[in-house]
């Protein structure tokens, strides 16, 4: 609470909004008390005074009355009509809906089905039938826009107590003996009351408006009586020639509005906690980079080579660190997995080899991509652009949310084809049909006009395939592309995308945090950790001899078909919080052979033939065989 | 797709019947007794029964709903006694004229305000999305009747840009270039709340879209940034913002009321007032029913036009 409070006090507009609306308010108050003339004393000899006459600050209008005073007086009748209306809106409204949501059945049906007839008429008809049936006048104009308004709170208010009264609470209250009255006014009402008051606060500024409007047609206050409408209704008619005794009251009605507009929405926007965490905030075009040096000369071979990346997360004033300094290379025909708990940080060191890691929040600070020697981080937006889908093409997790649900699929590859091949519709037409084959979907021809919720799962990844394969990249980085597809989908895309490797001589990066499919595919294996590549080397070495001490828990974690019955080792305890990293070793709290070394400092990976290692007393064949 | 229009066509015949009764009721409300009104204060008790047999007055509620509403549908909404006309033909008359100004004030709004709020997302904090928040939030608090005096100012007076009111020129041709300068001022006046609306919503809901997952996907795949924002994030987010351009067709409705009072538009919202002015009750009830009708059947419309956008709801 005392969060969003500071988030509404940072919110200068509506601050000042805040301040506008309290001084109408205080204005429109204390105008018995000030020395105003008379509002309603007509003084034909004083018709039309200008503004800053003598006697008359704000001028005289048609019949010679005061316009500072009117316009006080007007204010107030204004307001307290306007807030009457919200008022009474909301109570009506208010009572509507509760009842409606909290009996259910036939009742709410009936409320409900009367509720949407009065929304569907244009508010204004509504309010001017009637005024049409009681005639004009402010207090009919009132009851008018309330009556207008009703169904609005009614519908808003009935969907809260909906979820409310399946609630545990209620529940309670129920078998506690209370009857249904009872139950409404202590346990059902003190939880929308909020939710009432928000809904007013926004919508009084439209009450406001409504009457003004109603009195600005004479429908509304009536003769001497006036509120800010008919001020500006009856000045309308000498609107070209004494502008200012419309401007007065018209300008009125926009500060208040206005006031009352910048308050709501820094009310609402205080409310919203997905402010607060920056979720709603439009991730650019490319990641965000901060990097303070130079990265040194490329060590890697590779067709890419990223090296010493560093991925951060920046919301508010916390540094997430996802990716801390990872070397990972993969070479042309070569498929390289990465494995990892999720949150491990493969998935962001995957994102920013073409910048996709989304930002805000994320930050690139440190390292460098190289592709074919070039370094894609700090590269412009034009070449990143060009090398991603051309150069470096991904595959992602789950197709139903990864392709657009509102295109069709042959749509979206087209699109591919195009966003870097200068080819007409029909040539790219017969492309993305060869690519639908390519990827072994049956009845290409047909399917290509297929919308993603039509096709099933390994249906819709193989077209993410396709699309990856569209303007024949020489790396594919698979971000865990069969997790959400069963066992045996899953073979099929990974026997489909080994051939492609080999007849396409693809370089694969393929994460996943699954050590089966890591030995189906994979040539070599880096284990991440806590951002960190903590183990490397070719697939059956790491598999047959992890070294790292938490690449042999992890292995220990997979099951075995056929394996006979043995203890399935969880790894106790939860990888560090990124924000809070550990300055030596982040496994140290998890692992059993922990020592003090393991905590002083940094550990750097140790290269040991084609393997390395992030481990001071890594795993030995002989510690193995005695743990076992 | 035929079926799927025709159910919802369907549909609308309970809330068609629902506004007959509401608008029935409410003219029911109306203190006072025709037969004292029609043959005077002096009028004798038989002459006021016989006054309400003719009328049908003496049936009950139910029934001279069911009579009226059989009256309605052969298009008989009875007779204006101020203008000494059938309401119909008066109300089909001013209607005309309110389609083209809110029609055209429609159409501003959505693009106007479409266009605007994407600018804004995709432009999110920068110079473009403050200007354009700040403009939305002035355009959402003037009332629309001082705006247009105020254009009426501006524009008529001091620039003599467009003609001050009315929607033909008193002498010269009624021609497309007439109506256009005509209509322009009152249009935009209109238009200025609900495009305000239309933008605050069209860049939340973008918003919403550019997170997911797709956004990343298409980039992924080196589709330009423009095409991004403008093809995949607009048209996710059209979906939400189609139904509230349905809520603010009867906003520009609504508003039209005060517009053409203002710039003596020759629309039904100008004939509404002076019929309820002159107690004219049956013009009021014969082009509230007509309005609101046409409003039911737009959004409708809207809907059709959500089954076409979206293939997941098209069934």
């Amino acid at each position: 609470m005392t969060g969003a409070f500071s988030l509404f006090a940072r919110n200068r507009l509506a601050l000042a909004g805040g301040i506008l609306l309290t001084l109408v308010v205080l204005l429109a108050l204390s105008a018995p008390l000030l020395p105003l003339a008379d509002p309603d004393v007509t003084n034909t000899s004083q018709r039309f005074l200008p503004p800053f006459s003598e006697g008359a600050l704000l001028g005289t209008d048609h019949l010679g009355r005061d316009l500072l005073s009117r316009l006080l007086w007007g204010t107030r009748l204004s307001l307290a009509v306007g807030f009457a209306a919200a008022v009474i809106a909301a109570g009506i409204g208010a009572a509507i809906g509760v009842i409606a949501g909290f009996y259910g059945g036939r009742l709410d049906n009936v409320i409900m089905r009367g509720v949407d007839m009065l929304m569907a008429f244009p508010y204004i008809l509504l309010a001017l039938a009637i005024v049409a049936a009681l005639g004009p006048g402010l207090l009919n104009a009132l009851i008018a826009v309330a009556a207008v308004n009703v169904p609005f709170f009614a519908r808003n208010i009935r969907g809260i107590t909906v979820g409310l009264a399946h609630k545990e609470f209620v529940d309670a209250a129920r078998l506690a003996g209370l009857s249904r009255p009872q139950i409404i006014l202590t346990e059902i009402l003190p939880n929308v009351l909020p939710v009432i008051v928000i809904a007013m606060s926004t919508t009084i500024g439209w009450m406001i408006l409504e009457t003004a409007g109603l009195s600005f047609l004479g429908l509304g206050s009536q003769p001497p009586q006036a509120d800010l409408g008919s001020m500006l209704g009856e000045a309308r008619a000498a609107l070209i020639s004494h502008p200012h005794t419309s401007v007065v009251p018209g300008v009125m009605i926009l500060v208040i509005v206005m006031s009352i507009n910048l308050l709501g929405d820094g009310i609402r926007d205080a409310l919203d906690p997905r402010l607060k965490s920056g979720a709603l905030s439009r991730p650019m075009a490319a990641t965000r980079l901060a990097r303070s040096s130079t990265p040194p000369e490329q060590k890697l071979p590779g067709v890419l080579a990223i090296e010493g990346l560093e991925t951060e997360f920046h919301v508010g004033q916390r540094r997430l660190r996802a990716v801390g300094g990872v070397d990972l290379a993969v070479k042309p025909g070569e498929c390289l997995g990465i494995i990892g708990e999720s949150g491990s940080g493969k998935s962001v060191t995957a994102l920013s080899v073409t910048g996709l890691v989304a930002s805000p929040p994320g930050v690139i600070t440190g390292g460098a991509v190289r592709y074919q020697g070039e370094d894609l981080i700090g590269a412009p937006y034009s070449r990143l652009r060009a090398v991603r889908g051309r150069e470096i093409a991904y595959i992602f997790q789950d197709p139903l949310a990864t392709l657009h649900p509102l295109y069709r699929v042959g749509d979206q590859l087209i699109e591919a084809i195009q966003a870097h091949q200068k080819v007409d519709a029909k040539t790219a037409r017969a492309r993305a049909v060869a690519l639908l084959r390519d990827v072994r979907i049956p009845n290409p021809e047909s399917r290509i006009a297929n919308y993603p919720h039509e096709m099933s799962g390994g249906m819709r990844q193989r077209v993410g395939i396709a699309m990856a394969l569209a303007n024949d990249p020489e790396v594919i980085i698979a971000d865990e592309p069969t997790t959400a597809l069963d066992v045996t989908v899953q073979a099929q895309i990974l026997s489909l995308l080994d051939d492609l490797r080999r007849s396409r001589d693809l370089a694969i990066v393929f994460i996943t945090h699954d050590f089966g499919v890591v030995a189906q595919l994979c040539d070599r294996v880096a284990v991440m950790y806590a951002g960190k590549v903590v183990e490397e080397g070719p697939t059956d070495a790491v598999l047959a001899a992890p070294r790292h001490p938490y690449t042999a828990r992890l292995i220990a974690c997979v099951p075995e078909l056929g394996g006979g019955r043995r203890r399935l080792e969880a790894i106790p305890g939860l990888p560090p919080a990124v924000d809070r990293l550990p300055e030596g070793c982040a496994f140290a709290d998890r692992c059993t052979k922990t020592r003090e070394s393991c905590r002083a400092g940094p550990i750097p990976l140790t290269q040991e033939g084609a393997r390395a290692v992030r481990c001071l007393y890594p795993e030995t064949q002989a510690a193995r065989e005695v743990a076992e | 797709m035929g079926g799927y229009i025709l159910r919802r066509l369907v549909s609308a015949v309970p809330v068609l019947l629902g506004i007959t009764v509401i608008v029935f009721l409410i003219m029911a409300l109306i203190p006072g007794d025709p037969a004292t009104a029609i043959l005077g204060s002096y009028a004798t008790p038989e002459n006021v029964a016989r006054i309400n047999r003719e009328l049908g007055l003496d049936e009950p509620l139910w029934r001279q709903y069911v009579i009226w509403l059989g009256n309605l549908l052969q298009g008989d909404f009875g007779q204006s006694f101020a203008l000494n006309r059938p309401v119909l033909d008066e109300v089909m008359e001013r209607f005309g004229a309110t389609l083209i100004l809110a029609g055209t004030s429609f159409v501003l709004c959505s693009v106007l305000g479409v266009i605007a709020g994407t600018i804004s997302a995709a432009n999110q904090y920068g110079w473009a999305d403050k200007a354009i928040t700040f403009t939305v939030l002035l355009g959402i608090s003037i009332p629309s009747f001082f705006l247009g005096m105020m254009m009426i100012l501006l524009f008529a007076v001091q620039l003599r840009w467009f003609p001050v009111s009315g929607m033909w020129p008193i002498y010269g041709a009624r021609d497309a270039a007439a109506l256009a300068s005509h209509l322009a001022m009152p249009a935009l006046a209109l238009a200025v709340v609900a495009t305000g609306v239309i933008a605050r919503l069209s860049r939340s809901a973008l918003l919403e879209v550019l997170r997911q997952d797709f956004i990343r996907t298409a980039r992924a795949k080196g589709v330009h940034e423009r095409s991004v924002i403008w093809r995949h994030a607009l048209r996710a987010a059209m979906v939400s913002i189609l139904p509230v351009l349905g809520i603010q067709a009867g906003f520009v409705l609504s508003g039209a009321v005060y517009i053409e009072i203002v710039f003596q538009w020759p629309g039904i919202g100008r004939m509404l007032v002076d019929a309820i002015l002159r107690r004219d009750i049956l013009l009021v009830q014969g082009g509230v029913i007509v309005v609101a009708a046409c409003y039911v059947l737009f959004n409708i419309a809207v809907d059709v036009a959500q089954s076409l956008l979206d293939p997941r709801i098209r069934t």
